[in-house]
């Protein structure tokens, strides 16, 4: 078996640092919040201007002017602030965000993503998906490994409209933890269910699968 | 004594908007829109609005209004989901529209703000928002060239502003009503608290009244939430 949403967003939070600034999209990425331990003190970015973002609200405290980039109702962090939107892409275009996770709908062995259009289907947008990508130090996709069919969504080439070209150097797949490097995809870990060459008979990308490769822990 | 700016409504501050204007408005979503001035703009019948926002709002609020009665010609957004009554007029051919990255988005209303004609960004390079425009290397790697934006009119929400046109806006219904603010030959603020000159502390004013031309006292606040999430006691 794969793994399951919240497994991903699990494997993911173990990359997220003590100290770090992170920006979490929508989807799975949010997920990723529940599983950092309280012994990391990290601060989430939303690009609609909070550096700080707190759990749900209660009821009573919900506030219309204090929402994430989801549109979702939040609460403050404590330590948090408020910018405008151009502050807050400069934080994420600067590099000043540590990390960024994201989804994706292809992802092509040279690390460029594509999320945001499907040609043909009713395009929503990019939102913020570009300067998150171009600018972040460091962005983690999250991302379903195969599409209903069985098709890979990690390509030779991404054949979607881009996001960002070569700009990923990680991904957690519900198949795995795969490394992007000048030499293709590079298969660290697998779901402990599979092994590395049903990851790598599910890859359309050319995929090496690493010495040391192991089965994911959480 | 410093002229004031104050005006009775919101229909009497967006006198002189005409059709087919380009019209920058603040926002994220449905928090920090001017909510009046889009409501007088309805009851004006303004007609062939090319709007600059970051959103389109929803299918009966915020610019999604504006939609419905047909009074929109073009979007500039990043982001338009949400909304059916955009779609099935951006399908229909009725509606055009121009996607931008949020990031680029806010800058380019800044850098029209500010005097700045273009600049360059990462953003995009490589894909379909970067088509047609002019590509740069610095250092080694490419930035593409964005146009600053200004429009006739700039509609903000600030939470209180004074008769000044100072304003203090509230936590994320910040968001792009200060790059707003600057990017208008005529900016109009609406506020939920107008107060006299010389309340608000100088120290803790967002945007500078000299940003503002007109200004107005808001009414009957919806303050619609868009994802109501809660968590349990």
């Amino acid at each position: 078996m794969p793994l399951n949403r919240e497994q991903i967003a699990q494997r993911i939070a173990q990359e997220v640092q003590d100290g770090y600034t992170v920006n979490l999209g929508i989807g799975i990425p949010t997920l990723v919040a529940n599983y950092i331990p309280s012994t990391k003190s990290i601060m989430l970015q939303s690009e609609n201007g909070l550096l700080g973002i707190g759990p749900f609200p209660l009821e009573k405290d919900v506030d219309p002017d204090l929402i994430n980039a989801g549109k979702q109702t939040v609460t403050e962090a404590l330590g948090a602030s408020y910018f405008n939107s151009a502050d807050s892409f400069a934080m994420i275009r600067g590099g000043h965000v540590d990390l960024t996770v994201l989804g994706a709908m292809e992802v092509d062995q040279n690390g460029s993503i594509a999320n945001w259009m499907v040609p043909g289907k009713m395009v929503k947008g990019m939102g913020g998906a570009m300067d998150l990508v171009a600018g972040a130090k460091n962005v983690i996709v999250a991302m379903q490994h195969t599409d209903k069919d069985g098709n890979s969504k990690l390509r030779t080439k991404c054949t979607l409209p881009l996001t960002g070209v070569n700009c990923i150097k990680k991904i957690v797949s519900d198949y795995g933890v795969i490394d992007v490097t000048p030499a293709g995809f590079v298969l660290r870990e697998y779901a402990p269910d599979l092994t590395p060459e049903k990851v790598l008979a599910a890859t359309e990308g050319k995929m090496t699968i690493a010495t040391d490769v192991k089965p994911m822990t959480f | 004594m410093i002229k004031s700016k104050v005006y009775a409504n919101a229909k009497s501050a967006l006198e002189g908007i005409k059709d087919n204007m380009t019209l920058v408005v603040g926002g994220f979503g449905l928090c920090g829109i001017p909510e009046n001035s889009i409501s007088a703009l309805k009851e004006l019948g303004i007609k062939g609005l090319t709007c600059v926002s970051n959103n389109a709002g929803v299918d009966d609020f915020g610019l999604g209004i504006l939609l419905h009665s047909h009074q929109i010609k073009k979007m500039i957004s990043s982001y338009v989901g949400e909304n059916a009554t955009f779609e099935k007029q951006f399908m229909n051919g009725e509606l055009e529209v121009e996607l931008c990255p949020q990031g680029t988005l806010a800058e380019r209303l800044r850098a029209g703000g500010a005097g700045i004609a273009g600049f360059y960004t990462p953003t995009g390079v490589g894909t379909p928002v970067a088509e047609g425009k002019e590509i740069k290397n610095f250092d080694g790697r490419e930035y593409v060239l964005e146009r600053g934006i200004v429009g006739d009119f700039a509609l903000v929400k600030a939470w209180k502003g004074d008769k000044f046109g100072n304003l203090i806006y509230r936590k994320t219904a910040r968001n792009f009503n200060p790059m707003v603010a600057t990017a208008g030959k005529i900016t109009v603020a609406e506020v939920e608290e107008l107060v006299e000159i010389g309340t608000l502390p100088p120290d803790q004013i967002h945007t500078p009244g000299v940003y503002i031309q007109r200004i107005f006292q808001g009414k009957n606040y919806e303050k619609r939430i868009e994802q109501m999430t809660v968590r349990k006691a």
